[in-house]
């Protein structure tokens, strides 16, 4: 088999989805073809491949696409076994899905949130960060992740690809919007994490260099200030899509404040 | 530690919940015992606060004193634990990766599209129609003509569907949508899954979830 054509990304430069899959097919030793996509102006491709969301990440295998960035990394994982990013004990499994379900829902969209807002709703963006690094940071020092070097234990797993990636617009936000959001001394175990994470060669090479996101971010947001109202649509891809708590719907019903 | 107990099985739960339900459903499909605890989600257990700190949500799977979160979640636990039989996922990683790409389409869209179509009223429920019918379309279309979604086999993503089907009557009734009018593909599916005893004995009477909605919008002063 010609591993080469068999394996194609479309993604997007400054995409964190993307990255995550660049690093998860880098981490199994794969070769892939890649493919810049627009994603203002969906591309064909996109239109094609992904025709439910229209975004990127797209993986196409042997011309068979995958796609949402989750989905993705599990494909890669289950198809290709070797150097296992997921744990195989059912409930560690369980317990890596929740955090990267956590990342999606919770901590992507506040981070993005961060961004597109200013004033108060800036304040209290920032202070929902706070909550979540919060949590996490909790896991890595007494809970789940306790004496861990990463989330996936002693080498990188499936959970560190995806808060990895994403936690770099946590420094270029800081820079951008002047706001302090890991803060080493007030999430120590997060920000070593993030450190050990960002050192290793996989991570390197996949990660755009610091200056170029931060011209993109600057860019992106001097965009959104110019237009008379800003939304969160143009933010970089920290921001995740719309998903509502996925569970105790009813609990929204009926008691507004559990949130 | 007092060992027994921790051991065995609790389902942390709330009788509508469609969450719950898709739990409910795993377990009865694997032929697990298990203990079903009701929430009064307006007065939490200490076991449910400790157990999902986060979220503080059911449904939540304790086993053996370890909880796991999110009903997508523990579907896949159930199906992971328990790998001798019935099994929720296919074995081709390219048709679990389907799988979960549906199920957690269901997930982002079903809930927060349904709760519009009994929440709103007038021009916005309008438009909370027209979206809930093109996702009716969208799996209507990815279901075809098979089985079940996942092909022959019973699994993940009919377990995220299946559930908000019990509401369809409150969707008619609500806002005059009928799923079985614009989504007739689904009608035989729905048939079928409610054939399994899994599905039968976890879902509500929908005359039951209309009777709760109807609650509900009086809590919210909707008409």
């Amino acid at each position: 088999m010609d591993q080469l054509s068999s394996l194609k990304l479309l993604g997007s430069w400054a995409d964190s989805h993307t990255h995550r899959v660049q690093l998860a097919l880098k981490l199994k030793g794969l070769e892939f073809d890649y493919q810049e996509e627009d994603v203002v102006n969906i591309s064909p491709a996109l239109l094609l491949h992904n025709p439910v969301y229209n975004k990127v990440p797209v993986l196409l295998h042997k011309d068979r696409p995958v796609v949402e960035s989750v989905v993705i990394l599990q494909y890669i994982d289950e198809t290709w076994t070797g150097n296992p990013l997921m744990p195989a004990d059912p409930f560690e499994r369980a317990v890596a899905r929740f955090w990267c379900h956590f990342a999606e829902d919770k901590l992507a969209p506040a981070v993005g949130a961060v961004f597109s807002s200013s004033g108060e709703g800036q304040k209290a963006a920032v202070d929902q960060v706070h909550e979540n690094l919060k949590l996490l940071e909790c896991e890595l020092r007494d809970g789940a992740f306790k004496e861990r070097r990463f989330f996936g234990g002693d080498k990188i797993g499936l959970l560190d690809i995806v808060l990895g990636c994403g936690s770099y617009w946590l420094a270029v936000f800081e820079e951008v919007m002047s706001v302090k959001l890991v803060d080493p001394e007030s999430f120590p175990a997060f920000h070593a994490w993030l450190r050990d994470f960002e050192e290793q060669n996989e991570v390197k090479e996949t990660i755009p260099a610091i200056d170029k996101l931060l011209e993109y971010a600057r860019g992106v947001r001097q965009m959104m200030l110019s237009l008379s109202s800003s939304t969160s649509t143009s933010v970089p891809a920290t921001a995740a899509a719309n998903t509502t708590g996925n569970d105790d719907v009813t609990i929204d019903a009926i008691d507004a404040s559990s949130g | 530690m007092a060992e027994g107990e921790n051991k065995g099985l609790v389902l942390l739960d709330f009788w509508v919940s469609p969450f719950g339900q898709r739990c409910r459903i795993a377990l009865a499909e694997k032929g697990v015992e298990y203990e079903y605890r009701e929430e009064n989600l307006r007065d939490k257990s200490p076991l449910l606060l400790k157990s999902n700190p986060v979220h503080k949500k059911i449904p939540v799977l304790i086993h053996d004193g370890k909880p796991v979160c999110e009903s997508l979640i523990i579907v896949q636990y159930i199906d992971e634990a328990w790998p001798d039989r019935a099994p929720l996922l296919p074995a081709d990683s390219y048709a679990r990766a389907q799988a979960r790409f549906w199920a957690d389409l269901v997930d982002k869209k079903m809930y927060e599209s349904g709760t519009k179509l009994w929440k709103l009223k007038g021009e916005a429920q309008e438009e909370a129609k027209k979206e809930f019918i093109e996702i009716l379309k969208l799996l209507e279309g990815e279901l075809g003509d098979k089985k079940y979604f996942g092909g022959d086999t019973f699994g993940l993503v009919d377990i995220a569907l299946v559930p908000f089907t019990a509401w369809f009557y409150s969707y008619e009734a609500c806002a005059n949508l009928s799923a079985e009018k614009e989504a007739p593909k689904l009608v035989p599916w729905v048939k079928r899954c409610r054939e399994r005893e899994s599905v039968s004995k976890s879902l509500p009477d929908p005359l039951k979830v209309y009777e709760f909605v109807c609650f509900l919008k009086k809590v919210y002063g909707i008409e």
